[in-house]
């Protein structure tokens, strides 16, 4: 099964990459930009088809690693 | 004092540490992997160096802080050994769960390597017992992601709970502005855990403790440590 994880900052959190991407947007000429949060995306391969079993293992990856909860939410897509 | 110093792939100042604890101490400390599972007994304490773990993949000190070795280093924290974790180390230590907050991008995206000022905040801890409260030092600084933050109920505990442990500043101890080098919430450059046995700092004390190369400012840290364990 693939399975998409993307790891965005909480809103709240300071982004200085994606200010700087939008200032750099803005100079480029790409008119109408009003915000830019960067973050991560992991492209993921699972074993077996059990959609629940996937949450899980993925929820665990999340917690465990690929996302600071600290600073960071994350979403599943299947 | 019995010390050990933890290299992961990418540390690079384990060299700089291992001199300043072994001037501090007269002896030399157990060099460790990150792949080991015990600390040598009797350690002390527990020094994770600077550098680019693991390239900084992911985010700085993430997969160095699920490394092997720090169950060790974590259940030697519990017993209230002591650990004290310098710039990558620092990073280490907030991704392991030992200190709270992160280390984020340095606010003007920029990496910083230059001389700062830090203000002693708490003299009364067994890192900090040989410099005075509010005595100013001087050492270097070298790191793109030292920007620290955490939300804002962590930040008034650290403060009500005096956790901070060095604060930027200017020459004369003034803070703010241009005397933050990477946007700190409340220009923190080290704090304490709840215990006090483990430190995390974005600085180098261990590069300045040596007249050749600039000053003598990070020493009090060593003996600080040296002083505690004897």
């Amino acid at each position: 099964m693939k399975a998409r994880v993307v790891v965005t900052l909480k809103s709240g959190v300071l982004d200085p990459q994606g200010k700087a991407i939008e200032g750099a947007l803005t100079s480029l000429g790409v008119a109408g930009v009003s915000g830019v949060r960067q973050g991560k995306v992991f492209d993921m391969e699972l074993e077996g088809a059990d959609e629940d079993a996937a949450r899980a293992t993925l929820t665990a990856a999340c917690e465990k690693l690929l996302a600071n909860t600290v600073i960071e939410n994350f979403s599943i897509e299947l | 004092m019995k010390s050990a110093i933890v290299v992961f792939p990418g540390s690079n100042r384990e060299g700089d540490m291992a001199r300043a604890l072994t001037q501090a101490s007269g002896q030399a400390p157990a060099m460790l992997w990150h792949d080991d599972h015990e600390l040598p007994a009797g350690t002390d304490l527990v020094v994770l160096p600077g550098g680019f773990s693991y390239g900084d993949y992911l985010r700085c000190g993430a997969i160095a802080g699920r490394a092997r070795i720090m169950d060790a280093v974590r259940a030697h924290a519990a017993r209230g050994g002591l650990v004290l974790g310098v710039c990558n180390g620092f990073q280490i230590l907030c991704e392991s769960g030992l200190l709270p907050g992160v280390l984020m991008r340095n606010a003007n995206l920029r990496f910083v390597c230059k001389m700062q000022h830090l203000r002693i905040e708490g003299a009364d801890t067994v890192f900090t017992r040989r410099y005075r409260l509010g005595q100013v030092i001087e050492v270097a600084i070298a790191h793109g992601e030292g920007n620290y933050e955490a939300d804002d109920e962590t930040i008034a505990r650290l403060e009500g709970e005096g956790r901070v442990a060095f604060r930027y500043c200017d020459a004369a101890g003034r803070l703010g502005g241009d005397a933050n080098p990477n946007g700190s919430r409340n220009d923190i450059a080290g704090v304490y855990s709840a215990a006090r046995n483990v430190l995390g700092l974005m600085p180098h004390p261990e590069n300045l403790i040596d007249p050749l190369v600039g000053g003598i400012d990070g020493r009090a840290l060593f003996s600080s440590l040296a002083q505690a364990a004897a």
